[in-house]
């Protein structure tokens, strides 16, 4: 039982701390990359001894630094237990959903066999959709506490809009669920293990390319950004839900939202790219579909496995970033028609498609 | 018991990371009220009182029809899981249910619920 909870509280700590640094390195990536996209430099103030180059790391240092230090303002009138309640409603759901994608398969020591997957459910999917869910409440409370107008626009803005593109991500992994038969993340991975005649690793865009576009775009709405940042809309509300908050709370609401980036990123990688599998790599080692074997030892394998998922993520993560720097922003009423009246009915289109063709190849 | 155990670890590290963080800010940071500080911001004008009023109904109204369609499409979660295994059967069951579907939403439509001007 002890060493159960030690390597259950590893994991967990591993998972908590990817995303947490990811999410950290890509407010970094977001400023670069915005910076890239508009032809500046960008992101070069914070050094340490005069030093800009590591710009990275000192902006990893400087931004929580900074952050923590600063005053955090309650303004009056607001209701100060949800005002606080907020950030953390909004934080801690997409953590703990994070955490229950799979960053590697079975992790041999000894006898003992590991599963990398801090949050180890057979219903893993219900357990992500269901926490997914959860995140609505952090930006009304956010919006409604605040009492300020902006900040309740902003909050009823991203309740109404997160709800309308849950349907879609829901019924774009109905059509995964169906693929692979599954509801455990783990066994959706090593579903797309194999190759499809003999070359083309079997991942899920091959089998359900209609709901990955339904899920990149339901999740880079519900992860509120450009061009569906209508609840944060800068230009109209200041900054939506979060008007009222400073210091670390501001941190908390931005973190979150960084970290919903990553975790729509890992949801695409699992479902849609075969989470850590490697093309052709077995337990064994590589073999190529032309004959070529190559053994690898156990740990060098779990290694590479760890490292694709992460490099899958992070492509995934960069491509949000550049959607967010070339789209412009949508208006309300067509982000609300978008939502309904296209994803809604191509979602149950693609699955009468998807269950026909399973029906019709089973004879 | 270990899927329950992995869920708890996972929901008290992250819990406790959580509230620290948020009390960190009351720790470290500076408290330096002034009553221009404590007032809503509305982008520099004084604050035009209370926000705490009524809004428009059509967020209601779309709050409605996503608990219909989404309790609809939780019933397709198992559904989905044993779709092999079902069969015909588990094909025409889901078409009706997706025929009852697709009449709502038509109907939605149709009376104009999912217009937002």
């Amino acid at each position: 039982m002890g060493i159960e909870l030690l390597v259950a509280a590893v994991k967990a700590l591993i998972a908590i701390g990817m995303l947490l640094n990811l999410a950290g390195i890509l407010g970094w990536v977001e400023r670069k990359g915005s910076a890239l996209i508009q032809d500046r430099i960008g992101a070069n103030r914070a050094a340490i001894l005069g030093f800009a180059g590591a710009g990275l790391v000192n902006t990893l240092l400087a931004d929580p630094i900074k952050f923590v230090t600063k005053e955090d303002v309650i303004p009056r009138g607001v209701d100060r237990l949800l005002h606080t309640l907020a950030p953390c409603v909004n934080l801690l759901p997409v953590i703990v959903a994070f955490a229950a994608v799979p960053f590697g398969d079975r992790l041999r020591i000894g006898e003992r066999a590991i599963n990398l997957q801090a949050v180890e459910l057979n219903v893993g999917v219900l357990f992500i959709l269901a926490m997914t869910s959860m995140g609505v409440y952090g930006v009304v409370l956010g919006g409604w506490a605040s009492n300020n107008r902006l900040s309740l626009l902003g909050g009823i803005r991203g309740s109404a809009q997160m709800i309308s593109y849950e349907l879609a991500m829901g019924l774009s992994i109905v059509a995964v669920v169906m693929t692979f038969g599954s509801l455990d993340l783990q066994e959706i991975v090593r579903a797309q293990g194999h190759n499809i005649a003999g070359w083309l690793p079997g991942w899920g865009i091959f089998y359900q390319p209609v709901a990955f576009a339904l899920l990149l775009i339901a999740g880079i709405a519900e992860s509120k950004r450009a061009p569906f940042d209508l609840p944060e809309g800068e230009s109209e509300i200041v900054a939506g839900y979060f008007t009222e908050y400073s210091g670390i709370k501001y941190l908390m609401f931005f973190m979150t939202d960084f970290a919903e980036i990553a975790l729509v990123s890992a949801l695409l990688t699992t479902f849609f790219f075969g989470g850590w599998q490697v093309p052709y790599l077995t337990s064994q080692g590589f073999a190529f579909p032309w004959g070529t074997t190559v053994e690898l030892p156990h740990l060098l394998v779990v290694l590479l496995q760890v490292g694709s998922y992460m490099v899958k993520v992070f492509v995934f993560c960069w491509f949000q970033v550049l959607v967010r720097w070339t789209m412009p922003r949508l208006r309300y009423d067509q982000l609300m028609w978008f939502g309904w009246k296209v994803l809604l009915p191509v979602g149950i289109a693609n699955l009468l498609v998807t269950a026909a063709v399973f029906l019709l190849l089973q004879g | 018991m270990e899927q329950a155990l992995s869920v708890l670890v996972t929901f008290v590290l992250a819990a406790g990371l959580v509230g620290v963080m948020v009390n960190l800010g009351r720790l470290l940071g500076p408290r330096r009220e002034t009553p221009a500080k404590g007032d809503a911001f509305e982008c520099g004008n004084p604050a035009s009182g209370p926000a705490w009023g009524r809004f428009s109904v059509k967020f209601y109204m779309t709050a409605i029809l996503f608990i219909i369609f989404d309790v609809e499409v939780v019933f397709m979660y198992p559904w989905g899981v044993l779709y092999r295994r079902l069969g015909w059967f588990g094909f025409i069951e889901m078409m009706v249910f997706l025929a009852i579907l697709a009449i709502g939403l038509l109907y939605v439509w149709r009376k104009g619920a999912l217009e937002w001007d």
